[in-house]
C-alpha cells in the first residue's frame, strides 16, 4: 500500500524507492528525525537497532547498534551531508567498530531522503547509491562469507561432536 | 548498515536444497579439506596450484576436491589465463544484482515498519475504542 515504487539501477549502482503515507509530512519527518521512532523501524524485528547518537545537523552523525537473536552486535554510522526539515536529509550510512568509527574498506552507500507533500498525504523518496560495484559485490560477499561461515562452523560442530 | 537478510537467505539457501543437491552439499562438506578449501575460497579467489601447494597431496587429488565443491554448487572455477581461480559465486554480475534486491528487501521492511507506526498514531485509542475489542 505505502510503496508506489522501486527501481534498481544496476548500471548506477542506485535504489530508488517511492512510497506515499497517508500522514502528515511533519509526522512522517518525525520517523527519521527522532531516534525513538527511527529505531523502530530502522533495523528488521530480528535485528533491531538501537541510536546512540542521532545528530541530524550538516556534518552530524548517527550512531547506532544492532543486536540480533544470538546476542550477536554490529554497529553502523551515518555522516549527515545535508538536512533540511521536514522535507530532505543526506547521510552516507557505513558499517563502523566499536567506538563507532566509520570502516573505511567497507561499502557505505549515500542515501539522499525527499519528503513532499502529496494529496494530502506524504510522499516519501529514498535513493541509496554505492560508490562502485566492488562495494556492492563486496557487501554481498560479506554475507556470502558470514552464511557459509555459519554453515560451515555448525558442519564442523556436528562432524566433530 | 542493514543486509541481515543476507545471513538469513543464505542459511536457508544452505538449508533447503533439493535431496540430491542436500546429499551433494553433505558429502562435499563432510571432508575437512574440503572444508579448508572452502574457507580459503571464502577468504579470496586462490587458483587451483595455490591450493595444490597448500596440503600434503598432488594436485589431481585437489582438483578432485574441487570438483566435488563445485558440484555441491558451492564452487566455481574461473580461467584466468593460465591459472584456474576458485571462487565462491557465479559472477559479478550476479553479486552485484543480489546487492541491489537484498538492498530493496531491506527498504521494503523498512517503509512496513513506518507505515504500521504512522497508522498507529492515528486508530482510536483502545479505551475509546469498542469495535476492537483487544485492549
Amino acid at each position: 500500500m505505502s510503496i508506489t515504487s522501486v527501481d534498481t539501477d544496476l548500471d548506477n549502482l542506485t535504489l530508488t524507492l517511492i512510497a506515499d503515507f497517508d500522514a502528515p509530512i511533519d509526522r512522517v519527518w518525525e520517523l527519521w528525525s527522532d531516534p525513538r521512532k527511527l529505531e523502530r523501524w530502522w533495523g528488521p524485528p530480528s535485528y533491531p537497532a538501537t541510536f546512540e547518537k542521532h545528530d541530524l545537523t550538516p556534518g552530524g552523525e548517527a550512531m547506532y547498534l544492532m543486536t540480533g537473536p544470538d546476542g550477536d552486535t554490529s554497529r553502523g554510522t551515518w555522516r549527515v551531508t545535508a538536512v533540511d526539515p521536514p522535507t530532505s536529509l543526506e547521510f552516507t550510512d557505513a558499517f563502523a567498530d566499536a567506538d563507532g568509527t566509520p570502516l573505511a574498506d567497507m561499502p557505505s552507500p549515500r542515501v539522499t531522503v525527499q519528503l513532499t507533500e502529496r494529496d494530502g498525504g506524504t510522499r516519501m523518496e529514498m535513493r541509496s547509491k554505492f560508490d562502485s560495484r566492488e562495494d556492492m559485490e563486496k557487501l554481498v560477499d560479506m554475507g556470502m562469507v558470514e552464511g557459509l561461515r555459519q554453515a560451515v562452523g555448525q558442519m564442523d560442530g556436528l562432524l566433530t561432536g | 548498515m542493514c543486509f541481515w537478510v543476507i545471513y538469513n537467505q543464505m542459511v536457508v539457501d544452505v538449508d533447503e536444497p533439493q535431496d540430491q543437491a542436500l546429499d551433494e552439499l553433505f558429502h562435499a562438506l563432510a571432508d575437512p579439506t574440503r572444508r579448508d578449501i572452502l574457507r580459503r575460497c571464502v577468504a579470496g579467489e586462490p587458483s587451483v596450484s595455490r591450493l595444490a601447494a597448500a596440503y600434503p597431496m598432488s594436485f589431481a587429488a585437489v582438483q578432485k576436491h574441487v570438483a566435488v565443491l563445485e558440484r555441491a554448487g558451492l564452487v566455481t572455477k574461473e580461467r584466468r589465463g593460465r591459472e584456474q581461480l576458485v571462487r565462491t559465486d557465479a559472477g559479478a554480475v550476479d553479486r552485484a544484482r543480489r546487492a541491489l534486491e537484498e538492498l530493496e528487501a531491506t527498504w521494503r521492511g523498512r517503509v512496513d515498519r513506518m507505515s504500521d507506526l504512522l497508522a498507529e498514531g492515528t486508530e482510536p485509542k483502545t479505551r475509546n475504542s469498542t469495535t476492537k475489542g483487544t485492549g
